[in-house]
């Protein structure tokens, strides 16, 4: 059962790589590949804060912190020359995993709102210690000089083409791994901590170690995210670590849906492609923008995925009605999704 | 790092007073934003993310009524009133319709809001810097207390906060209508069932809190630079007042928002650029050693 989910979830992966490698030779030039690393970066960003906010309940408002850790750390080990690619990558994520555990251990005991604001305040004080230390980070000017991508097991990332393609690389490996994770009877504690917390406790379920986990695995992956976009921009800014940037996390996940598995990228398919592609044609982004995501939140009242997720599983339950009279089945499907929260998961 | 600087600032009358009474009126207009974003929350139960925003928007309203009038009271009339009435469209018209959703979802319709008012004030007043002027009114050598020079407008503007704060805490605390807010922010269905209208009253109470957001805007608007995105600073930091004075609490505004607005005056002459760090620091001492703050009621 758990090796067939996982084999599917591979098939999707390899299938999705396929398209992702075919792309770019049907729409040549640097635009669309360019535009899919950062949806790479921002994916990675958005789809780690779900695995806290849709699946465990846990609004982090200073996920962002990992990200930059993760650019920061990663340009840094680069920079000193000393390590390869590899190596600069799992201390880089080591070093962002320790910091979500040091900060998740003091936070993740708060509940719901100022939980909220103290992962916040923690993300804020990275962000001043970035712009203190001016000597290491090189303050608000960002981490110059470039960072090098010296080639490791053969591989050139110099090359866009392979830059290209070990980004979405990458970004499919920390997918497959956050899915594992969702579909998981750990995954199911989570939601089970979201949607009833006593009810954990009394099931024997160690609630604030689950959280604790939750909180640093996606601390990890989101400094993946950090690691792909430092070595896209050939740098790390303060911005990477700026309370704005966990605000858009937040923004893209509710935009796309907090309760299917894909529902975040999507959500940070459509913000980065507004952002993008609207800037081309005016210069009232922000207008254009805030309006599409008002028609959004008010007509759909729900993110997109979560929208047509909702939608087809009422025709579905609908169409069942019509086939099969029986009242028992009739009521079995649609009263059990309208009680509970839609627990995610069928993509 | 020059806690020396900061040492002999202190030392010098002039600097001092000069620095003391600048933190007291970002402190005021800090209590003032935080207050309405306060009250928004504690009877709403809404994270009013536009509220920087609409203190930008005071802050232009006030600029346009100066222009057009060239009297400040009617600046800081278009400022409060404009925005009261803004806010409690807004309430009615938008946040009300997602009422029972999830709490994200408003606060994505605020990022919505904030991203178009950014854009219509550079379409309305454009996207450079816009500078209101001192108002005539206070155009006068500024008193000296203990030999340090203060401006007869931030006295102004310190009376003004101070006055509206202590008319907002008696409104609240001490009136019927004060009474029927604090019932709804508690129990609206209760209230709505002893045949008070709650609509109109979440609309009046989200219009109160617009209406100080509004007023700070159009009290910064002659001692601060307008542009668009203005209102993205004093968010932030109201959220650090309202946290470190305890949610729903106008005394802990007051004082909270005294202490990060000496912080950042005293702090830019000590430690410029770890400023921001510091009010953080404090904000997640209060967070880990008491979750209320300082002067709120556990939840």
């Amino acid at each position: 059962m758990r090796l067939s989910l996982l084999l599917r979830d591979l098939a999707v992966a390899a299938a999705a790589l396929v398209v992702l490698m075919v792309l770019p030779t049907i729409f040549p030039g640097p635009a669309l590949r360019d535009f899919i690393i950062y949806v790479t970066a921002f994916g990675l960003l958005a789809m780690s804060l779900n695995l806290l906010t849709g699946y465990t309940g846990l609004v982090s408002f200073g996920h962002a912190a990992y990200f930059g850790a993760g650019a920061y750390a990663f340009g840094l080990l680069m920079q000193s020359g000393a390590v390869s690619i590899p190596a600069a990558f799992v201390l880089s994520v080591g070093f962002a995993a320790f910091m979500a555990l040091i900060i998740g251990a003091i936070c993740v005991r708060l509940k719901e709102i100022y939980f909220a604001f103290l992962t916040l305040a923690f993300q804020m004080m990275f962000h001043s210690v970035i712009l203190t230390w001016v000597s290491l980070t090189g303050g608000d000017q960002g981490l110059m000089g470039g960072i090098p991508r010296p080639a490791f097991w053969g591989i050139d990332l110099r090359s866009g083409d392979t830059f290209y393609i070990f980004c979405v690389l990458v970004f499919l490996v920390c997918l497959v791994i956050l899915r594992q994770i969702t579909e998981s009877p750990f995954g199911y504690t989570l939601r089970m901590i979201r949607d009833n917390p006593q009810r954990a406790v009394f099931l024997g379920v160690n609630v604030y170690r689950a959280k604790l986990t939750a909180f640093v695995l996606a601390g990890s992956i989101s400094s993946v995210g950090g690691i792909l976009m430092a070595l896209f921009a050939s740098g790390a800014y303060p911005e990477f670590a700026y309370w704005t940037k966990s605000g858009e996390a937040i923004f893209m996940i509710m935009l796309g849906g907090t309760q299917v598995f894909l529902g975040p990228l999507l959500g940070a398919v459509v913000l980065q492609g507004l952002n993008h592609f609207v800037t081309i044609y005016t210069e009232h982004h922000g207008l254009v923008l805030g309006i599409i995501i008002l028609v959004a939140v008010l007509g759909l009242r729900r993110g997109i995925a979560d929208f047509a997720y909702d939608y087809f599983a009422g025709r579905r339950a609908a169409s069942l009605a019509r086939a099969e009279p029986p009242p028992a089945a009739a009521r079995e499907v649609p009263a059990s999704r309208a009680a509970t929260a839609p627990e995610g998961g069928q993509t | 790092m020059d806690l020396a600087a900061l040492a002999g600032c202190l030392s010098s009358p002039a600097c001092a007073i000069t620095q003391l009474s600048t933190g007291l009126i970002i402190g005021m207009l800090l209590f003032l934003v935080a207050s309405g974003l306060s009250l928004i929350f504690g009877v709403l139960g809404v994270i009013n993310f536009a509220h920087g925003a609409f203190y930008m928007l005071g802050a232009y309203f006030a600029y346009t009524g100066y222009l057009a009038s060239g009297n400040f009271l009617v600046a800081m009339l278009c400022g409060a009133l404009g925005m009261a009435v803004f806010g409690a469209l807004f309430e009615r018209l938008f946040i009300s319709k997602i009422y029972g959703r999830d709490i994200l979802m408003q606060l994505l319709l605020c990022y919505a809001f904030v991203l178009i008012l950014d854009d219509m004030v550079k379409i309305i007043w454009g996207a450079g810097y816009k500078n209101m002027g001192m108002p005539q009114a206070f155009t006068m050598p500024p008193v000296f207390v203990f030999g340090g020079p203060i401006p007869v407008y931030y006295m102004f503007l310190i009376g003004v906060a101070i006055t509206v704060g202590g008319a907002l805490w008696f409104v609240i605390a001490r009136t019927r209508f004060g009474k029927t807010v604090r019932a709804a922010a508690i129990n609206p269905q209760m209230v709505s069932a002893l045949g008070i209208n709650t609509p109109l009253l979440f609309a009046t109470v989200f219009g109160i809190g617009s209406l100080l957001a509004g007023l700070a805007g159009a009290l910064a608007a002659p001692v601060r630079t307008l542009t668009p995105g203005m209102g993205l600073s004093i968010l932030i930091e109201s959220f650090i007042v309202t946290v470190i004075g305890g949610m729903g609490s106008i005394v802990g505004a007051f004082v909270a928002a005294l202490i990060i607005g000496l912080t950042r005056t005293l702090g830019s002459i000590g430690f410029p650029l770890f400023v921001d760090g510091v009010m953080f620091v404090m904000m997640a001492l209060v967070l880990i050693l008491k979750p209320s703050g300082l002067f709120g009621k556990e939840v």
